[in-house]
């Protein structure tokens, strides 16, 4: 099983070499095998005594994470769907794009998501889940801007990328959080575990989590708005990616967790009426449209929803009712986006307004769209599959078990009629695609190029598919036992066996049905009159603005917000920096009660200490308010020298050598540069932050005195000076300690000091030089 | 200690705060100038009595070791002086080479 994920992947590294003949032989024509390939391997699967089958390879196994594949009913009936209809995109794309596109960016990016996909509906694992869900969606980011050199293409690939991958990002939370209580990463064992799961305390965050990845990837109200700018895809892309296959994901994903996750009344409330929301607003949207695609865009969202709800109610009947839609969705979607791309094609617009009349031109295009709308519409027909499934839709609205309370059954009451409404609306705009395309009036002035039927090539997938509808349609039994009892019986964890009729009797289902078609005829014959609606409502507001004024805004924001610190000025910088240490330094000091101040171990102060002190606190001050640099620096050497002095009253001989020369050193090295600097000003004249500096500085000293004075304070260890006092001579050879321990002891650090030095001089040697090399260029 | 050696310390310590005062009035001629010329040369005296206290020290500590400090003072005072003058006179304290 491991290999239909990976030889798509392996592919993708020979379809640059096999792009090299482009010219001669269309790219697609080599790799139209491996999907196919991919198909019959997995209709073998099919048959009534279907068992699960799995398969496991380590990965990273120290963390749980494998690459374990689980084929049950549910992820064979999306392979099946990924693979055959993967087979069809690929062979109509070979029609469909011309050789002087850039074809390897094409199949490469469509079999990355070929693998993906796979890789989704087959792990067990989550963490491999997550791994392939986003590879789906960065996938789909570069085919919907495979046409980068267009605006659009990229605001779409933008869009779908930030809302998918911030669903993609929750799921994670959601599957840590799940692997974290059940201690398992596979899907089958936390199955097994529900129990546990749904007692936990983190149950909810695992929802929303969950839901949020379901919700975003699958187009579900209000992330529903990447799918419309996800249009600017080439068409074969729309039809595999936003219709069959990456838009289900979500619903994949829902119908998977389904067994852990549903037996909650949240699960029930939020995904039905989600569901429900997005079937009306995406099928009340999709009349709006004049864009070919952007009807068909709209109306998958709404057709998601309706699986969703499906999925939400999660009573037997809805749950078989969900899984075959999912198949008959792929089916007349699939279609419908391939006939809109020959109309695309063979007249040079998608526009609806400028399309009329094509009825005569293009025949089999018009016989496909007939098949797929009506299917879409849920005309009862025996031929049609979509009926099936809508009639089992609102069979499923009509009875839920177990109803508790208000919520619950106030959803009850209104999903049977929101249902009907959006019904309605979807039997309008498929109404609306067909007979606005194909019949009335031909316009040919407003028509770039003469139509004419589309080359057969690009027939074959729709006809194939406009096939299935009629099979399906047909002969439902065909498919029924052998995948989707199965599939269903995957979701609800239990046997589920169903037989679909075309006849029902005089039941409430089939009135329903009917006032259907009713009002959505007599809505469509009147259409002109009530569009006008659209600008009351939702007229401007929609969810479009909001995403563009939360990322207009975000980008705003960040901007300010980072201006506000990032000055540029290193003044502000090193003022927060210590009011940082200051902030952090004292609640630390207050929270552990670290201060300890004793005066019992302190030494005594004799007078010339005190003078020498005085001098150097009184040359410190003054280095602040004096005005000249000159003055300055002459009398920060009174600080240094003085600093000298305590060494020599401290006894430390060395240190005072060493401290007197750097001193006469760095008095020398200011004044060799003082030449080149500007007269000393004073930079901050603003005496609120004159005073906030004060008051940093104030406080900054302070701290380091209250660190010095806790240190002394608390001696925690025995001193380690002894001995060194005691083994300098014996040990090291020598009678300075001081100069023993920097040379023996510790002979260590004074070898990177040294080091130092010498970078120091180095840098400084190769900064005048530079800058010499750089005034003689 | 014996009598002398306290006698020594004595007169040692008054000696130091006397120098001490002597640095303290230094300081108020260095913080208050008028010139630069002032100001070297009130810190060329802090040195020389950084010198005397130095040995003072030395003498109060019983020590050699501080000996070194004495000579090392003296020479960079002399330097440091040298340099400033020089800075204050022309402005710059290493000529460069007129070629």
């Amino acid at each position: 099983m491991i290999f239909t994920v990976f030889v798509p992947l392996l592919v993708t590294l020979m379809i640059p070499f096999v792009n090299r003949w482009k010219e001669r032989i269309h790219t697609g024509w080599f790799l139209l095998p491996i999907p196919l390939a991919i198909f019959i391997y997995f209709i073998q699967f099919v048959g009534k005594d279907f068992q699960p089958f799995y398969q496991s390879y380590s990965w990273v196994p120290s963390l749980q994470m494998n690459l374990d594949f689980y084929l049950d009913g549910f992820s064979l009936l999306f392979a099946l769907l990924i693979s055959g209809i993967g087979t069809l995109v690929l062979l109509y794309s070979i029609y469909y794009l011309h050789k002087s596109e850039n074809l390897g960016h094409f199949y490469i990016y469509l079999f990355l998501f070929m693998a993906a996909m796979l890789g989704v509906v087959l792990s067990d694992n989550v963490f491999a889940l997550y791994g392939f869900w986003e590879l789906t969606s960065f996938s789909s980011f570069l085919l919907i801007g495979y046409w980068h050199h267009r605006e659009r293409s990229r605001y779409g690939a933008q869009k779908s990328m930030l809302i998918t991958v911030f669903g993609g990002l929750s799921l994670l939370g959601g599957f840590v959080t799940l692997a974290t209580i059940t201690g398992t990463t596979s899907i089958q064992q936390m199955i097994e575990q529900k129990d546990l799961i749904i007692g936990h305390a983190y149950f909810p965050l695992i929802l929303i989590f969950v839901f949020l990845g379901a919700f975003t990837k699958s187009a579900q109200f209000p992330f529903h708005i990447w799918l419309p700018d996800a249009m600017e895809a080439p068409t074969p892309v729309s039809a595999y990616l936003h219709s069959a296959t990456m838009v289900k994901a979500g619903i994949f994903l829902i119908g998977k967790f389904a067994p852990i996750l549903s037996g909650v009344p949240s699960f029930f409330i939020v995904v039905s009426l989600i569901g429900i929301i997005t079937l009306c607003w995406g099928s009340f949207m999709a009349v709006r449209q004049v864009d070919l695609k952007g009807i068909l865009a709209y109306s998958t969202i709404s057709q998601l929803g309706m699986i969703m709800a499906m999925f939400g109610f999660g009573t037997k009947v809805a749950i078989f009712a969900a899984v075959f839609h999912i198949l008959n969705h792929a089916t007349f979607k699939g279609s419908l986006f391939m006939i809109a791309g020959i109309v695309d094609h063979e007249t040079g617009t998608r526009d609806i307004r400028k399309l009329g009349g094509l009825m005569t031109l293009m025949p089999i295009s018009t016989t496909l769209a007939v098949f797929g709308a009506f299917s879409m519409a849920g005309v009862p027909l025996p031929f049609l599959n979509g009926f099936y499934s809508k009639e089992m839709f609102f069979e499923a609205t009509l009875d839920f078990e177990g109803a508790t309370g208000q919520l619950m059954q106030l959803l009850q009451t209104a999903i049977p009629w929101l249902a009907v409404f959006g019904s309605i609306f979807t039997f309008v705009y498929s109404m609306y695609f067909f007979f606005g395309t194909f019949r009335g009036k031909y316009k040919e002035d407003e028509l770039e190029q003469k139509p004419h039927e589309a080359p057969w090539g690009m027939l074959i997938s729709p006809i194939i598919l406009v096939v299935g509808v009629i099979t399906i349609g047909l002969f439902p039994k065909l498919v029924n036992m052998p995948l989707l009892t199965h599939a269903a019986s995957t979701v609800a964890n239990t046997t589920i066996e169903k037989n679909i009729y075309f006849w029902h009797g005089f039941e409430l289902p089939l009135f329903m049905s009917i006032a259907v078609i009713v009002f959505g005829t007599v809505l469509y014959l009147t259409m002109k009159k009530w569009v006008p609606v659209y600008d009351v409502f939702p007229g401007r507001w929609n969810f479009n603005r909001v995403y563009d004024f939360i990322v207009d805004k975000l980008e705003e924001w960040s901007k300010a917000v980072t201006e506000f610190y990032m000055t540029g000025s290193v003044k502000h910088y090193v003022r927060n920096i210590l009011i940082a240490i200051l902030v952090v330094g004292f609640s630390v000091f207050w929270f552990t009660e670290g201060m300890t101040i004793k005066t019992d171990n302190l030494a005594e102060v004799t007078l010339p200490e005190i003078l020498v002190a005085v001098t150097m606190a009184l040359a410190a001050l003054a280095t602040i308010f004096t005005k000249s640099r000159i003055a300055a620096i002459l009398i920060l050497g009174v600080v240094g020298y003085g600093l000298s002095l305590l060494f020599v009253m401290y006894r430390a001989p060395d240190l005072a050598l060493t401290q007197l020369i750097v001193e006469t050193v760095t008095v020398a090295l200011f004044l060799l540069c003082f030449y080149h600097l500007p007269e000393l000003k004073k930079l901050d004249r603003d005496p609120v932050s004159r005073g906030l500096n004060g008051i940093v500085a104030i406080a900054f000293g302070a701290f380091m005195a209250l660190i010095g004075i806790s240190a002394h304070s608390s001696s925690w260890f025995e001193p380690i000076s002894g001995y060194f006092l005691e083994n300098a001579h014996d040990l090291g050879g020598g009678d300075n300690v001081v100069n023993v321990i920097l040379v023996d002891f510790r002979g260590i650090d004074t070898l990177m000091e040294i080091a130092v030095l010498g970078v120091a001089a180095l840098a400084i040697y190769s900064m005048i030089r530079l800058r010499r090399d750089k005034e003689a260029k | 200690m014996n009598y002398e050696g306290a006698l020594l310390d004595q007169v040692a310590t008054i000696c130091i705060v006397v120098l001490s005062i002597s640095i303290l009035l230094l300081l108020y001629r260095t913080l208050k100038g008028p010139t630069n010329p002032d100001r070297a040369v009130a810190l060329d005296t802090i040195g020389i009595n950084l010198m005397a206290l130095a040995a003072l020290v030395a003498i109060q500590l019983e020590t050699t070791w501080l000996n070194d400090v004495i000579l090392l003072i003296g020479i960079l005072l002399f330097i440091g002086t040298v340099a400033l003058a020089k800075f204050l006179e022309k402005g710059v304290i290493i000529d460069r080479d007129h070629n």
